[in-house]
């Protein structure tokens, strides 16, 4: 399926990123199964808390993907920023002795 | 590192781009394009099967039938979801496909005349866009290559209610079996068409290849389509329209015929039997639903000082 169109794209097909933006934004967690902590599955569009939760329901959980869903508003969550990714993780980079395999124990002593 | 060396050292690592990173414009571009594509066909095609739906012949098929178009718009979902991570807005999106600026895959502006093309539709067209979208999933846009992986789980059952169809009919009467066989005979080549034009004119393909969107080429994809239908069509005792068909022992894949290309860009450029009547049905549905979305943002305003439950 040709999905990346055919020829130059066409005068005025580009969105501007300025056109009308509808319902808020709201990111969806399914809890698959007890015990598991929810993840991200996805986004959804609805007006309003309750919709939005009814909205994820029909959308993302068709074939019991899930025991429990969270909607959380897109515009509360806060991201880290990717281009300052390598400084921000950098604490972690040199500090090998937070890992269990650092430590030599000898073999006598066993399973440790 | 810039942000341009990041993003080449990505795709060098076959790895995902994600949608704070830096882009060039023009991937960006592309892939907003190429999914609000996506996400424009799976909405439009949920037309030429709906309009069986009242129709099917028994309340067993049109369950399936309805969740099977359910499902298209939950695709048609996930994929405006993924293209809104590149900074648009669905609405907008949504715009540009009624305003006729956007196009959607051609397939959906054949008609359904019988009963036999809704079983036609399933082996056949999900039976491409299932070949196509397993490729996606490896593009490197990580919302679109996840949509990909979300979309490709459900597609299986699209595809399976297809053929049963056809087994059910094929093993009924001579009338049945006929009526497969003329569902096949329209539906062949337009399925064959949904790969888009040959490597050599297809315009777009080097540079999204290069950017790891495009992981086959559309040659490769329609042969890997062929090789997996033809014996299919064999078990159900039905003949592929095509009198150039035949199994070749050197490169073991089967040959095809010439397509007409002529048909394909008429169908693109609008003149296919229902490319008025598809729009002009998707833009009633808008506007027709719209008192639903004026009601629940009024009851939005209303009850928004109203504590929300919490988790
Ligand atoms: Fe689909
Ligand atoms: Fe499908």
């Amino acid at each position: 399926m040709v999905y990346e169109g055919h020829g130059a794209p066409e005068e005025g097909s580009e969105p501007t990123g300025t056109g009308r933006t509808g319902w808020p934004l709201w990111e969806v967690f399914i809890r698959q199964r007890r015990g598991l902590s929810h993840t991200h599955a996805g986004s959804i569009h609805a007006p309003d808390a309750e919709t939005a939760l009814q909205n994820a329901r029909d959308v993302y959980t068709r074939r019991s993907e899930g025991v429990s869903l969270w909607v959380v508003p897109s515009v509360a969550i806060v991201a880290s920023d990717p281009d300052a990714a390598e400084e921000f993780f950098d604490p972690a980079a040199d500090k090998a002795y937070r890992h269990p395999t650092f430590y030599t124990i000898p073999e006598e002593v066993g399973h440790m | 590192m810039t942000g341009p060396e990041r993003f080449q050292s990505i795709l060098d690592e076959d790895g995902k781009i994600e949608p704070k990173d830096w882009m060039p414009d023009g991937y960006r571009k592309t892939l907003i394009r190429q999914i609000a594509q996506h996400a424009h066909s799976e909405v439009i095609g949920m037309q030429p099967e709906g309009n069986w739906i009242a129709r099917a012949p028994s309340l067993h098929r049109k369950a399936i039938l309805m969740a099977k178009v359910q499902d298209e718009a939950g695709h048609g979902l996930y994929l405006y979801s993924a293209a809104e991570t590149l900074g648009v807005s669905r609405d907008e999106l949504v715009d540009l496909l009624h305003r006729g600026k956007h196009k959607y895959s051609s397939i959906f502006n054949y008609p359904t005349l019988s009963w036999a093309d809704i079983g036609a539709i399933g082996w056949l067209v999900d039976g491409a866009a299932i070949t196509n979208q397993v490729m996606l999933t490896r593009c490197s846009y990580g919302p679109y290559s996840r949509a990909m992986v979300r979309i490709c789980k459900e597609e299986s059952f699209h595809q399976r209610q297809g053929y049963e169809i056809l087994l059910t009919l094929v093993n009924g009467t001579a009338e049945q079996k006929a009526m497969a066989q003329d569902a096949l005979d329209r539906w062949w080549w337009p399925a064959l068409m949904m790969f888009g034009p040959h490597d050599a004119d297809s315009t777009h393909s080097e540079q999204s290849t290069a950017w790891n969107i495009k992981r086959m080429s559309n040659d490769a994809l329609r042969q890997q389509f062929v090789d997996m239908t033809v014996p299919q069509a064999q078990y159900l005792g039905l003949e592929i329209p095509d009198p150039d068909l035949s199994w070749n022992a050197d490169t073991s894949h089967w040959d095809s015929g010439p397509i007409d290309w002529d048909e394909f860009w008429r169908v693109v450029k609008g003149d296919g039997p229902m490319n008025r009547e598809r729009l002009e049905h998707k833009r009633k549905a808008w506007d027709d639903g719209a008192w639903v979305r004026e009601a629940a943002e009024a009851y939005a305003a209303k009850h928004a000082d109203q504590p929300r439950r919490v988790a």
